[in-house]
């Protein structure tokens, strides 16, 4: 027989002043199977909480019913409380009489009687409940890092040197993302390869860092502490263990006509090629798709073509036949840091974007992006860091750089500001006065926006000892006249139309998401915005987490995001992951769904529907192991308690523990038939 | 504005116009790319930009009372680049009709009698009478001997009918034009003269025009 | 389908050879269509600044027509009227208060969505034919080598929502009728460039600086010939160009993309109002001859040797 105690609280004024508490106690001392009723002015103060204790003790209570705030307030702090009185604390439930009653009406006596209905439901609830254990789960120690550009080799490292193992997955041949291809980071003006390069490398030797370069996610299983993830290890070509880096394979390539996406499409490289000379590792890739033998092979000629990597390699490292390999790795957590990319004004654009005609759609020559004038200011790039146009070679006297291309245009690009781009605009138009002293470089802006330390004072820099011209405007069109590229625009603080004969052009363009993103997050079950870019939890208290458990998100794949915003976001998520990795076990509620096995029909509808991918089909055999049928079944690791399952199931298979289909009907009746 | 309620008067009209104007152009960043593609920009004294602003600030004295707004050709250079979907061209528009709503005289003369010129050859004939047109046009502008030199090369090549062609349909246009509270007096009397091609003489014209209460049919 | 044909105000007056021109393409292409009976002026660009109920209903009422005499498509040669039908019909399906108060001011009910053609995309569905009837002409291709820029203007490309043109900064689609005419488009910076529009009367000088970039561009381009598809650019690159060109520079004719198309495919400059121009056109017309006249010699020498 049940023994239930209602405790109604007056949570001060708020619920008190609209419900009459005392007579809601009253109320439910008279209904069946209440042992205990009483009302209080603050439940979740000590004082309360000792009377719900005390009650428990002296009146054998069975269950407690607490009407008060919302159970996302208070639900943990009651079922302590009721724990610590030796009640299992499942058996503890709460009715909110407060934002669905006291807060949303106004008569008393109506909001009375619902708080009355609301608590008796509940009380019918709990007379079904049963006692449950919390769930306990193992921990992996052991964390991916997805992404090897400056965020990604932050938060390995972290890990990394916090004890655990990390296994950091690039996409490309070598780690170092966008980083590596700078020249000189603001605001300081520092080489960004001298302080990028030993933080590479020491992600490559750190024993607790297993690198995989050249690799992609390909599909993840499981939940947090106990992520299974295969990973594609594309074929190199190229036998890792064997190779030296020694380089005459690159030297012999005939195919040298590629553009060197290092370069951002300004050099070229061979078919078998290192991007660059600090790769990590330094062991080359074959491009197949650029390589003469693979053309042919693809082609369906039988006959060898070249090979002459092949033959220039002493220690025979090349390996045309190898093959793409999947490799399955077991971790506890994940850190996706997949970086940005940045908008193309040209024609071929994604759904919803349009690329910019009136900037000649990417196809004048001397117009080029951000990067790539990385690329022309850097030592390690095409010109070696002499400042020269890519169409003839000649040094620009006049250089615009305009702001703003394809971001804060909700028509065209992005309706987000990118963040770096003002701040590298300044930056570059030091680095251009830098080098060519008698030079002229103008910028279009809209707004500078350079909030950060040191950051004001940079641009600042740039205009008073730099000699930076700043025009307060949105340039209309671009076009090439002759030598020259005619930049329209207007400057609306002088009030005048401005025209000026540009050498080069530098579009500051918008920052994006990786192309893949979507997929990526999709594998991973993470939400993502309207551009790809993946949600955190919570967007000022929890940064750095995803919507799911043991998944965190660091650097510009999350938002456009500057080095020390990267490196700041990739620590705190490898504090999050070292957190994650301190406990033994995981606790959960047990609050998940479970299949009745004699009942199943094995149509496996909640696999279809389960938004979390928790259930399996499982085959049940005899005893000479022939599979009789098959049902489903439920990963409690996985499941989130969402109840989908639940509600499609025909032949009312499945029970969600705590919200199973009795307790759920003795609700509905408590306020169906109750007077 | 309807012209089925009946009742709208065009003081409501102008009001009701620059609100909706005026939340349009709240879009609007104050980029300045509009300003920089207009072929007329070098000819205004306020630019599109400009006209944005004071518009979205509700400065509407100083706006219809702009020239510039009268300067603007309508090729949509702005609207079809701007950033923000503000549509400037469309809002320009919008400003003209209530400047003319509002009996505005500060349209630049050339440009009022070329409008009105044009707008009274239709009502008339259903189709713009070409001759009727440049007549009525140069009697209204003043600018009696401009272009004087193409008017033998005009009926040398057979580019002017004498007379203008009669439209069954005619009594539907007018009405068209009455429905629209659209009236012969609009901008008569406006025409002021701050460029080169407009200078001397009287504004042209008979009638007020503006601001009378209920014009509509 | 049913195409009607609204000629609008100029194509029956000052740029009647447009209309000339028009008429003799479409004939050769054997392209049908009826004149929308009893059609009225489009309000061209001085309704909707007065009045954009005004500026709606007046092209309104020649959709209204066109759709009560059985068409279903429309072709504007004239680029104004044509931004105008498009912009009315556009507005209409975008505003319902627009569309609910229409029909009383027109007297209509509202006309179902028509396509509306202007000429360029009409030549550009013919391409095809057009290559064949120039192929199928025993004389030489009197266009070949003759380098024109397409100028667009403002009112065939923008709103590029309601023009729908292939791209609203960089469109080819009169470079693909230009190609098929037998002539070479040039690439130029003044395509869509404003020339004035309807400032060629109110505010010539205006007219005049803008119309000289263009002229301007086109030749530094080396193009020997603007086409255009509307009177209003006509007039201006055409009538005003005496004022824009400096002395000792060679005048450029402007033509319209349906005197190329005409031209290519064998009509006489008769047929097509090219002494209508302002513009000379007899040099070019004259080159053009001597250097097929000069092809076709020498390709009867080579036959011969
Ligand atoms: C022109 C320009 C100049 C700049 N200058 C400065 C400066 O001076 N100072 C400054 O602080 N910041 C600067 N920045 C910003 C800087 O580039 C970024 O802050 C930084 O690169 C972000 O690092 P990240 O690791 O988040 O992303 P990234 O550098 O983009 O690295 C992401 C990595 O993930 C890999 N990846 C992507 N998808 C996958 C996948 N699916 N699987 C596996 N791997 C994947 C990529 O290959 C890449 O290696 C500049 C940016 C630009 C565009
Ligand atoms: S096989 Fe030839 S083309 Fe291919 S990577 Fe080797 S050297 Fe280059
Ligand atoms: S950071 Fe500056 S340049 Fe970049 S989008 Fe924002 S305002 Fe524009
Ligand atoms: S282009 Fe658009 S956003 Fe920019 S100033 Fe003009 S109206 Fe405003
Ligand atoms: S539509 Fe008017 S304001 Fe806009 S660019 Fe053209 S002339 Fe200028």
């Amino acid at each position: 027989m049940a023994r239930i105690g209602v405790f109604v609280c007056h949570c001060g004024e708020n619920i008190g002043r609209t419900v009459d508490c005392a007579a809601v106690a009253e109320t439910l001392a008279g209904h069946p199977g209440v042992a205990h009723a009483e009302d209080y002015k603050y439940m979740c103060s000590d004082p309360g909480q000792a009377l719900i204790k005390r009650a428990i003790i002296d009146k054998r209570l069975t269950g407690v019913v607490v009407a008060a705030c919302s159970p996302h307030m208070h639900e943990k702090t009651f079922r302590r409380a009721a724990s610590q009185a030796g009640l299992n604390p499942f058996m503890c439930e709460m009715a909110n009489i407060r934002e669905h009653c006291s807060w949303i009406h106004e008569d008393r006596d109506a909001a009375t009687a619902k708080a009355i209905d609301t608590a008796r439901t509940i009380v019918e609830k709990v007379k079904h409940n049963e006692p449950l254990q919390t769930i306990h789960i193992p921990v992996t120690k052991r964390a991916l890092v997805i992404g090897g550009g400056i965020a990604g080799i932050q938060a390995a490292l972290d890990i990394a040197d916090g004890g655990h193992e990390v296994v950091l997955v690039e996409k490309d041949p070598s780690i170092g993302g966008h980083m590596a291809q700078l020249s000189e980071t603001f605001p300081t003006l520092d080489c960004s390869q001298c302080i990028l390069t030993p933080r590479m490398v020491e992600a490559y030797q750190h024993p607790n860092i297993k690198l995989m370069t050249w690799s992609e996610v390909e599909a993840v299983d499981g939940y947090i502490g106990n992520f299974t993830v295969t990973v594609r290890k594309k074929a190199r070509s190229v036998d890792a263990d064997v190779c030296n880096g020694c380089g005459d394979c690159l030297a012999a390539c005939p195919n040298r006509r590629t553009p060197s996406e290092f370069d951002a499409g300004l050099g070229t490289r061979s078919a078998i090629y290192v991007p660059f000379p600090q790769a990590v590792p330094n062991t080359p890739v074959i491009d197949r798709a650029n390589c003469g033998r693979f053309k042919a092979i693809a082609k369906g000629i039988k006959k060898e073509v070249c090979g002459k990597c092949a033959e220039a390699c002493l220690k025979g490292a090349i390996d045309f036949t190898q093959q793409d390999e999947l490799v399955t790795e077991e971790v506890g957590a994940i850190v996706v840091a997949t970086g940005y990319q940045l908008y193309s004004i040209g024609r071929a654009q994604p759904e919803g974007l349009t690329g910019y005609g009136e900037y000649g759609y990417g196809e004048i020559p001397d117009v080029i992006d951000g990067l790539q004038f990385e690329r022309l200011a850097s030592a390690s790039g095409p010109t070696a860091g002499e400042l020269r146009r890519p169409s003839d070679g000649k040094v620009p006297q006049t250089v615009v750089f305009v702001h703003c291309v394809g971001s804060r245009d909700p028509e065209k690009g992005m309706a987000y500001c990118s963040k770096i781009c003002c701040m590298y605009n300044a930056k570059h138009a030091m680095l251009y006065r830098h080098k060519v002293h008698d030079g002229r470089a103008v910028l279009f802006y809209m707004d500078v926006r350079a909030a950060g330390k040191g950051y004001d004072e940079f641009t600042r820099r740039a205009v008073e000892e730099d000699g930076a011209e700043y025009l307060r405007g949105r340039v209309s069109r671009l076009y090439r006249d002759g030598d020259v590229i005619k930049v329209v625009g207007y400057d609306t603080l002088a009030h005048e139309p401005v025209e000026i004969d540009a050498d080069m052009v530098v579009l500051a363009t918008a920052i994006r998401p990786q192309p893949g993103i979507k997929q990526l997050a999709q594998t991973l079950s993470v939400s993502y915005d309207e551009h790809g870019f993946i949600n955190e939890a919570h967007p000022k208290l929890r940064p750095v987490e995803t919507n799911t458990a043991g998944v965190y998100v660091a650097g510009a794949c999350q938002a456009p995001r500057d080095i020390p915003d990267s490196v700041a976001m990739a620590s705190a998520a490898a504090a999050k992951v070292l957190g994650l990795f301190s406990v033994a076990e995981l606790e959960r509620e047990p609050a998940v769904a479970a299949v009745n096995e004699t009942t199943c029909v094995g149509c496996l509808t909640c696999q279809r529907v389960c938004p979390y991918g928790a259930v399996e089909a499982k085959e049940i055999r005899d005893r000479d192991g022939n599979v009789v049928r098959t049902v489903a079944s439920i990963n409690p690791g996985v499941c989130q308690g969402c109840g989908t399952c639940q509600a499609v199931c025909m032949s009312k298979s499945i029970e969600l523990a705590t919200f199973t289909d009795a307790e759920m009907y003795s609700e509905i009746e408590a306020l169906a038939f109750w007077p | 504005m309807t012209n089925q309620s009946g009742a709208m008067s065009r003081s409501d009209a102008v009001v009701r116009l620059l609100a909706e104007t005026r939340s349009a152009a709240a879009r609007c960043y104050q980029c300045g790319k509009c300003s920089a593609g207009c072929p007329m920009v070098s000819e205004m004294t306020l630019p599109p930009h400009d006209i944005m602003r004071l518009t979205a600030h509700g400065r509407f004295a100083e706006v219809l009372s702009a020239d510039s707004l009268w300067l603007c050709l309508t090729c949509e250079t702005c609207s079809e680049r701007c950033p923000t979907g503000t549509d400037p061209a469309a809002i320009i528009d919008a400003l003209r009709e209530a400047a003319v709503l509002d009996g505005r005289r500060e349209v630049p003369r050339s440009i009022a009698a070329f409008h009105r010129s044009f707008l009274d050859q239709v009502r008339l004939t259903g189709r713009l009478y070409e001759a009727g047109f440049f007549a009525e046009y140069k009697l209204r502008s003043r600018a009696l001997l401009d272009d004087i030199g193409n008017a033998p090369g005009l009926v040398r090549r057979g580019k002017l009918h004498p007379l203008p062609h009669r439209l069954h349909g005619i009594g539907e246009v007018r009405a068209i034009f009455e429905r629209c509270g659209v009236r012969a007096s609009d901008l008569s009397g406006a025409g002021h003269a701050p460029a080169a091609d407009d200078a001397g003489g009287a504004p042209g014209g008979g009638d007020p025009g503006g601001g009378a209460e209920g014009g509509h049919a | 389908m049913t195409l009607a044909y609204y000629p609008g105000c100029s194509l029956k007056g000052t740029s009647r050879e447009f209309e000339e021109s028009f008429l003799a393409v479409t004939r050769a292409l054997r392209i049908e269509m009826t004149e929308i009976d009893d059609w009225s002026c489009c309000g061209a660009s001085s309704a909707h600044p007065i009045s954009r109920d005004l500026g709606v209903a007046l092209p309104a009422r020649n959709l209204a027509l066109a759709a009560e005499q059985g068409a279903d498509e429309v072709v504007a040669p004239c680029a104004a009227c044509y931004n105008r039908l498009a912009t009315a019909q556009h507005e209409l399906g975008a505003d319902a208060d627009l569309a609910a108060r229409m029909p009383g001011i027109l007297g209509h009910s509202l006309p179902p969505a028509l396509h509306i053609h202007n000429v360029v995309d009409l030549l550009a569905a013919y391409a095809p034919r057009i290559e064949e009837l120039v192929a199928a002409r025993v004389d030489p291709p009197l266009l070949a080598g003759l380098r024109v820029a397409a100028y667009y203007g403002c009112l065939l490309v923008r709103p590029n929502e309601v023009t729908g043109f292939d791209d609203a900064e960089q469109p080819a689609t009169m470079e693909t009728v230009i190609s098929a005419a037998g002539a070479s488009p040039v690439a130029w910076n003044m395509a869509v460039e404003c020339c004035g529009g309807a400032f060629s009367i109110s505010r010539t000088q205006s007219v005049v600086r803008l119309g000289r970039r263009i002229v301007a561009d086109a030749r530094a381009h080396g193009a020997q010939a603007i086409a255009v598809a509307c009177p209003l650019c006509h007039t201006n690159l055409d009538l005003r160009q005496a004022a824009m060109t400096a002395r000792g520079e060679e005048p450029l004719p402007a033509l319209f993309i349906t005197d190329l198309v005409g031209l290519a495919i064998g009509l006489s400059p008769g047929e097509l109002g090219l002494a209508r121009h302002f513009v000379d056109t007899e040099p070019l017309l004259a080159s053009l001859a001597a250097e097929a006249e000069a092809t076709a010699t020498a390709a009867a020498a080579q036959e011969s040797s």
